[in-house]
């Protein structure tokens, strides 16, 4: 699992029939500095995160795991938000609030 | 998931026979400014995407989850047609 910000929205309309009522958020994975680091993606969003939050998504097939395991097409859910910035810790050290 | 437009076809009659009857495509996986990246994946299409269309990607053992790909020996396939996507970066 990964930490990342939402920072964007997907529409689409004709999709999966295994994705009908699912949301698709885009999410840009940061390191450890809270720092972005590689490309966006776009995820599933199995727990409600909305745009600007920071959450943790999931990989692989585990991804489908929160919904339909067997029929939900998904390689990349966020399954967690993180209440603030400053609730990641590394190192002992408290994140302070740091958004770009 | 990512983001990827259509850019062609792929047309093969010799393949796996879970394979028969569905459709391949070549995508091109862009960046969220709508430029291009490198490499190319074929995709099978689970949705009924058209040429230049941007649609959505599932990559891995996923894929095969999609309705309509079960047990397909599959590792890339379009799930959704965007219709369009909102980005802020500043948030």
């Amino acid at each position: 699992m990964q930490l990342a910000r939402v920072i964007g929205t997907v529409v689409s309309t004709v999709k999966n029939e295994s994705l009908e009522g699912r949301k698709f958020l885009i999410v840009q994975t940061l390191n450890h500095d809270l720092q972005p680091t590689g490309k966006p993606q776009i995820a599933l969003d199995a727990v409600g995160a909305g745009a600007g939050e920071l959450v943790f998504w999931c990989r692989g097939k585990e991804a489908s795991f929160p919904f339909k395991r067997d029929s939900t097409p998904t390689d990349c859910t966020i399954v967690g938000i993180v209440d603030s910035d400053s609730h990641v810790f590394v190192n002992g050290k408290r994140k302070t609030e740091s958004r770009k | 998931m990512i983001i990827a437009r259509i850019l062609g076809t792929v047309v093969a009659t010799q393949k796996d026979e879970r394979l028969a009857g569905k459709k391949l495509l070549i995508v091109k996986p862009i960046n969220l400014d709508g430029t291009d990246q490198s490499g190319y994946i074929v995709a099978v299409d689970t949705v009924g995407a058209g040429f230049h269309e941007k649609v959505l990607i599932v990559a891995g053992s996923s894929a095969r989850l999609a309705e309509g790909n079960k047990d397909c020996p599959v590792d890339s396939a379009i799930v959704g047609v965007i219709d369009s996507y909102e980005v802020n970066e500043k948030e």
